[in-house]
């Protein structure tokens, strides 16, 4: 049973005048966000675990309460393009999609981030065929590390709502100006009613200015994504390599911002849940990242010194943050996802980012196609490394 | 608004131009030769040169911009009085 | 608006100037969306620059009519012209959801499609579009299936207009263009590009080519505007098969037809027969297409 953050702004336990409270399933949430953040145009196609965010957004449309062309296009592939192409003549957009749809628009996904075009995409994360399963990982979300996305993740349903509206400020800010995906987990937040406070719209108005970015211009034709020789395109992505490299600092200026107008502290790339005194810290992203604060909490009782490193930015992967992580006994690494002939994604990253420290960074690789695992296992895990008994890499099958 | 000039930096775009491929006319292997007297200024060349490489002079004469005529034959072909001839651009 | 000229279109090729006399037409506030074809050679780079003197959108190969439509619908000029300007690979193969698609919700852009009758960018490999007989690297003892019937099938989308056309008439080209211009919604425009190097012939043969296409009968001009056809007056002689040209004079000029024998030409002639008795009935039908 995952508990949600009691939210730090509120007023009168939660019936605060200046700050709404309510309960919502996941894609609601976001769909509220969305919403509030007020895109131009909307493509979506649906699949589980979206198409309840989709079915939300469509009757903000008909209502008038969004007043957005919603797109209905015939696949993924034409949903991404189709908001690429919207982005490019100006226009706020958003999608949203899951595992099977967010690959087979994976070609455009690259498009967009190589053209480096502001869009913000929902995914819902969830397990990829073959075989089939509707049910939650993180494989698809991880997929789309490479390709000059910003990826964040999130906790809890007040986390989906909180990073949708910083993702359209992130990509739109100019020193970034690069797609942004917010991944949260399918059915566990998707279809999870949990309470959230949301932000008043004047202050999301406040929050997120008019976009400003615009490709096509009558008076100033141009070509948009030609071809390039061999000497420009490195220079290309080499450009791409330093706006990621600034988005770390954008990111945190803009989670700050946000912080301040909601009263929720956001935490930036990296949450650090008591880990100051930690001789043990667990390395989690997403949903389960609440189970492991629990864990945390349990094994702080029993003795063991522990902490969660919540990871909510991965790409830009923040190694220098995780750098701190160097001096304690061991780090568990939870990775709800494997890179197959290589090891847990969040692992063989950490590993990397604390290249030359002298500690044991532990692997637990579990969730994986929606298999439960929860602060129980969790605490187990811990315990086993606190003894010295953990093998470097371990499945929970 | 942020400039194109400014976007441009970090997001491949291109620019209208003249000679995108370069000097085309260094493509050529025939080139085209309008025989004036024959000419009856009709256009037709004009209109249907696939390359969009002749224009219509003050005096009314097609004018073949020999920089970028690739000698391709089209004016020639479609010349209803056949006045444009194509001769070899290497004399052997 | 003219096509710039020095652009990488193989000598001889139709394209530079079909897209010129288009832009004559539509104007500068136009967009071109181009996906991977020809077209995203000639159109240059990033150093050297591009012919087109409008904006262009490149696009992945199978996304041309979603990133229109999504312009389409963020644009905030009314005037504004979108375009889709692709090969016959994209538009009936890779493409073809994305078309249909985008027809079926009645996007408001032109998309046209200059056939080449093959995949020409990557090296004449068949598409749907290849005609029946054609030679092709994939297809070296010549193609058996037959060129799939894109105008009617988009007239069946029931968009506003549908037109064939070719650069060998320029007078039926130019109009075809200014009518889908002031029309809103879908406009599907297909013409045949005879490609030099992709079919075989000299390069001073394409606007002869293009026009042995349309007297043989090979190539019907026509437009389905709302559903009701009409063949444009160039082709009317042609529903008489006598008036036709006979194929011969066509295939000769093309060395990707070389070889054919009497049962592959038999097989041309009925398609173009059962085509043209297809065209006679619905030219008759007060609305053959919805």
């Amino acid at each position: 049973m995952r508990e949600c953050m009691p939210c730090k702004g509120d007023k009168n336990g939660g019936r605060g005048e200046d700050v709404k409270n309510t309960a919502m399933v996941g894609n609601h949430a976001v769909a509220y966000a969305v919403m509030q953040a007020k895109p131009e145009v909307l493509a979506v196609y649906p699949i589980t675990p979206q198409t309840t965010m989709l079915e939300k957004l469509a009757e903000y449309v008909s209502k008038g309460m969004l007043n957005a062309k919603m797109i209905k296009v015939e696949s993924e592939h034409s949903a991404m393009a189709s908001i690429y192409g919207a982005s490019l003549a100006g226009a706020r957009v958003f999608t949203a999609t899951s595992s099977q749809g967010l690959l087979y628009m994976t070609e455009v996904i690259y498009w967009a981030g190589g053209q480096r075009v502001p869009i913000v995409a929902g995914i819902a994360t969830r397990a990829i065929g073959s075989p089939w399963s509707i049910w939650d990982d993180h494989q698809d979300f991880v997929t789309e590390r490479d390709a000059i996305w910003i990826q964040m993740m999130a906790e809890n349903v007040q986390d989906a709502y909180d990073m949708t509206i910083q993702a359209f400020r992130i990509s739109e800010d100019k020193r970034v100006i690069m797609p942004v995906m917010m991944g949260f987990d399918g059915f566990v937040l998707t279809h999870t009613m949990e309470r959230l406070s949301l932000l008043e719209n004047e202050d999301v108005d406040k929050f997120l200015p008019k976009k400003d970015f615009k490709l096509i211009d009558f008076e100033e034709p141009i070509g948009i994504g030609p071809i390039v020789t061999q000497d420009n395109y490195i220079k290309y992505r080499y450009k791409a390599m330093q706006a990621m490299e600034r988005a770390k600092g954008v990111i945190e200026e803009i989670a700050k911002e946000y912080s301040n107008t909601s009263g929720r502290e956001q935490y930036g790339l990296v949450e650090f849940y008591k880990c100051e005194d930690a001789d043990y810290v667990i390395l989690a992203m997403g949903a389960w990242a609440g189970d492991a604060r629990l864990a945390v909490d349990e094994l702080r009782k029993n003795g063991v010194k522990t902490g969660l490193a919540k990871l909510r930015v991965l790409r830009p992967f923040p190694k220098e943050k995780l750098a701190e992580l160097k001096d304690r006994k061991a780090v568990l690494v939870l990775d709800r996802e494997y890179s197959y002939g290589s090891g847990g994604v969040l692992a063989t990253e950490l590993k990397s980012a604390l290249y030359g420290a002298n500690l044991p960074i532990y692997s637990l690789i579990g969730g994986i196609g929606g298999k439960e695992l929860g602060p129980s296992e969790i605490i187990n895990a811990m315990n086993m490394v606190v003894q010295g008994k953990m093998d470097r890499e371990v499945w929970f099958v | 608004m942020s400039s194109i000039k400014e976007l441009e930096e970090e997001s491949p775009v291109s620019r209208p131009s003249v000679g995108s491929a370069g000097k085309t006319g260094t493509w050529r292997v025939e080139k085209p030769i309008i025989d004036l007297e024959a000419c009856k200024k009709c256009d037709i060349c004009i209109l249907e040169c696939v390359e969009n490489t002749i224009d219509k002079g003050s005096d009314g004469y097609p004018k073949i911009d020999y920089n970028y005529c690739k000698g391709c034959g089209v004016c020639a072909n479609v010349c209803p009085v056949k006045a444009i001839k194509m001769e070899a651009e290497v004399k052997m | 608006m003219t096509f710039l000229r020095g652009d990488a279109a193989c000598p001889g090729c139709p394209i530079p100037k079909e897209l010129d006399a288009i832009l004559d037409i539509y104007g500068k506030k136009t967009a071109i969306v181009v996906p991977a074809s020809c077209s995203t050679v000639i159109m240059g780079d990033t150093v050297l620059g591009m012919p087109s003197p409008v904006t262009v959108v490149h696009s992945p190969f199978a996304a041309s009519a979603s990133i229109a439509s999504g312009i389409a619908n963020a644009l905030k000029e009314e005037d504004a012209n979108i375009l889709v300007w692709a090969g016959d690979g994209s538009t009936s193969d890779i493409g073809f959801a994305t078309l249909s698609g985008a027809a079926e919700r009645n996007e408001n852009i032109t998309y046209v499609c200059y056939d080449n009758e093959a995949y020409m960018n990557t090296g004449i490999q068949r598409s749907s579009l290849t005609p029946y007989g054609a030679w092709t690297t994939t297809t070296p003892a010549h193609k058996h299936e037959f060129k799939k019937p894109l105008p009617f099938i988009m007239a069946m989308h029931r968009i506003p207009y549908v037109a064939t056309a070719s650069i060998s008439y320029l007078a039926d080209f130019k109009a075809k263009f200014a009518k889908a211009r002031n029309i809103k919604g879908f406009r599907y425009i297909h013409l045949l590009s005879p490609c030099p190097p992709g079919w075989k012939f000299d390069a001073n043969l394409t606007m002869e080519i293009g026009k042995l296409a349309v007297e043989t009968g090979m190539w019907p001009l026509f437009e389905i505007e709302n559903g009701k056809f009409s063949l444009s007056s160039i082709s009317k002689p042609f529903l008489d098969k006598s008036k036709r040209k006979p194929i011969e004079e066509y295939l000769k000029l093309q060395e990707r037809f070389k070889g054919l024998s009497k049962e592959e030409i038999d097989g041309i002639n009925n398609y173009i027969d059962s085509m043209w008795s297809y065209i006679e009935e619905i030219s008759k039908a007060k609305s053959p297409f919805f």
